[in-house]
């Protein structure tokens, strides 16, 4: 197994950052990024930081670590090929630039020299989904998840708020083989108000329910599905809440011991609706046999209209209200058709 | 350091077998190609051909590599950024003692790892390559991880194509290699004026490459890429300036060895005939001229 963690996690890390980010109601996941990356520097020489003009202007790790620093500039396949060149020599890179970027304009080379070399690269991605908003389609990226998913080796990790940034990057930084972290860019809400455990692989089971579960993954879906499930539960429909963040390898298990309870999910993501977390919950219901399943996300289009972050997810069909409407259309049909052992 | 093989030989010791010369080396290479150009796969003949001269100087004369250890940490880092060119390199592979020469009869058959293009299941290959414009890039990041790492005495070269040069990338590399100033890096072009659908002057024209790379801040040469001696003068004396990258233009010829697909640009990707290789090999047999 590739990403198999090799020591460890930095506990220090975690103590110094979780509490304050377990305790706030919103925080941003490319601010915890930038901390996490500043404390695990500290206590593992191998981390190099490695950005494309996307660093700031005034870059913490740059001016404590400036001989580990390397602002490759609006070059972003070469950044991500020296990357693996750095990692072959031992280093562990840390690479960000937009999900874009590094996903789309530099899929070939993520595609051979990080995933195919199984090189020690983590590729950290902000502006995931339409975290860009009114910048348009030209700072979005609803297929990266996708894409990454399809690439042999590679980690594809979504973490549902900054709480579950730190624990995914510290298991990230001790694990051996490529990660493709994806980020949002403004503060969204906080989710765990304890740690999370993060474990690669591994969905969160956020609340139980007997009616219908909710598969989220990502910083804004993840707490809608938790506001939904608490509405539907006023109207006496049980719903769960599965925490999907890692979307590559799946956790197929908690899928279908969600089957065996509710017999239907929800899928939420922003993403396109093809190729995500929905496809992959496809998969795993038809290789499985049994399920009813809605799919809410990007529904295959650029969303290239103005407004705001939430007010384009809702408009988009990533919203509490699509939870909902979902959850309630899934009740209301007849399920005779429905094969349950 | 293990120093490259010593082939001069004192006059004490004249009456001891000689070790090959690297033109011997070069034209046992060029029949490994041939007979590999031979196979029901076929492979790139021409550029294989024409970078022979340059991957038998790096590989015996410049590359501090052990066959016995390819990971040997002192090592030097070669990139072959031209994958296409396979059968040349796992020719030079056999020769140099990373490879048994039976190996090359695996060239693209079942389960064997001489693919197409190299893959890293090959001794002594550090990264997979075939896709063009990653190799220069790969080497950047090799040259700053050796020198953060304080290794000035490890050298990283790589091999391009002319055509490669084409790809954007390639010129991405060239910036962060300048602004870096890694002078620990070297790029040898193999110029052969030929690519995939014709002639590159006329695909898309490269023209004189040397000033392209001084504009990008590297020290750069030529030379003959058919000539040892002058392979070997212009590859010894890397960094050709301290704090700046190396460029070798290396002028080949496409085919280079084999009478009749010499600098035809059709012989890009080419499978031979029986008959072809024989007449091939006859050419190539010892004393022979190309």
């Amino acid at each position: 197994m590739t990403n198999s963690a090799v020591a460890p996690v930095h506990a220090e890390v975690a103590d110094e950052l979780l509490p304050a980010l377990c305790a706030a109601d919103s925080a941003s996941c490319r601010e915890a990024y930038r901390a996490t990356l500043l404390a695990l520097a500290a206590l593992d020489e191998r981390i190099v930081c490695l950005e494309a003009d996307l660093g700031g202007q005034s870059n913490s790790f740059q001016r404590q670590y400036p001989d580990r620093y390397f602002n490759f500039g609006l070059a972003e396949a070469n950044m991500v090929s020296a990357a693996s060149g750095l990692a072959a020599t031992g280093l562990v890179p840390f690479v960000h630039t937009m999900a874009n970027f590094v996903t789309a304009r530099a899929c070939e080379q993520v595609k051979l020299d990080i995933a195919y070399h199984r090189a020690n690269v983590k590729i950290v991605a902000s502006y995931g989904g339409i975290a860009g908003a009114s910048f348009g389609p030209t700072h979005h990226a609803t297929e990266d998840l996708a894409i990454l998913r399809a690439l042999p080796g590679m980690a594809v990790v979504n973490p549902a708020d900054a709480v579950e940034t730190v624990e995914a990057l510290l298991a990230a930084a001790v694990a051996d083989g490529p990660w493709y972290v994806r980020l949002g860019r403004d503060p969204t809400p906080i989710v765990h108000k304890r740690p999370a455990g993060f474990h690669l692989g591994t969905a969160g089971v956020l609340r139980t329910g007997t009616d219908v579960t909710f598969v989220a993954s990502g910083q804004s879906p993840v707490p809608m599905a938790v506001e939904a499930a608490a509405f539907l539960a006023g109207e006496g429909i049980s719903a769960g809440v599965l925490n999907m963040s890692t979307l590559k390898p799946l956790d197929a298990v908690a899928v279908t011991d969600a089957l065996r309870v509710t017999g239907a999910v929800v899928t939420i993501e922003e993403h396109n609706i093809i190729g995500g977390l929905g496809s992959a919950v496809a998969e795993v219901i038809a290789e499985h046999g049994y399920g009813r399943l809605v799919r809410l996300g990007v529904r295959d289009t650029f969303v290239d209209q103005g407004g705001t972050y939430t007010a384009l997810l809702t408009r988009y069909g990533v919203s509490v209200d699509a939870l909902v409407a979902a959850a309630r259309t899934l009740l209301s049909q007849n399920p005779t058709a429905e094969v349950k052992p | 350091m293990r120093p490259a093989p010593v082939r001069s030989v004192a006059v004490s010791d004249l009456e001891l077998p000689q070790p090959d010369t690297l033109e011997e080396i070069a034209r046992r290479v060029r029949q490994h190609v041939v007979r590999i150009g031979g196979t029901p796969h076929g492979c790139h003949l021409g550029g294989a051909l024409s970078c022979v001269e340059i991957l038998v100087t790096l590989y015996f004369d410049v590359l501090r590599v052990d066959p016995a250890d390819p990971q040997w940490t002192q090592r030097d880092v070669f990139v072959f950024s031209k994958g296409h060119a396979a059968a040349a390199l796992y020719s030079v592979l056999v020769e140099r003692g990373f490879l048994p020469a039976e190996s090359l009869a695996t060239y693209c058959g079942m389960g064997s790892a001489l693919l197409g293009h190299p893959t890293r299941r090959i001794p002594g290959v550090e990264f997979a390559t075939g896709s063009m414009g990653h190799g220069l890039s790969l080497g950047v990041g090799v040259a700053l991880g050796l020198k953060r790492a304080s290794q000035p005495e490890r050298r990283v070269f790589v091999l391009l194509g002319d055509g490669e040069l084409q790809e954007g990338s390639v010129w991405e590399a060239a910036m962060a290699a300048h602004h870096y100033r890694l002078d620990n890096l070297c790029a040898v072009v193999d110029r052969n004026l030929g690519q995939n659908d014709g002639p590159t002057e006329g695909i898309m024209a490269l023209g004189d490459v040397l000033p392209r790379w001084r504009a990008f801040g590297w020290s750069a040469r030529t030379a003959d890429g058919h000539d040892i001696g002058e392979l070997r003068a212009a590859l010894t004396p890397v960094p050709y300036a301290v704090g700046s990258p190396s460029v070798l233009v290396a002028k080949t010829v496409k085919g280079r060895g084999v009478s009749a697909i010499e600098g035809d640009p059709r012989s890009h990707y080419m499978t031979l005939s029986a008959a072809n290789v024989q007449r091939a090999l006859r050419g190539l047999r010892p004393g022979g001229s190309p």
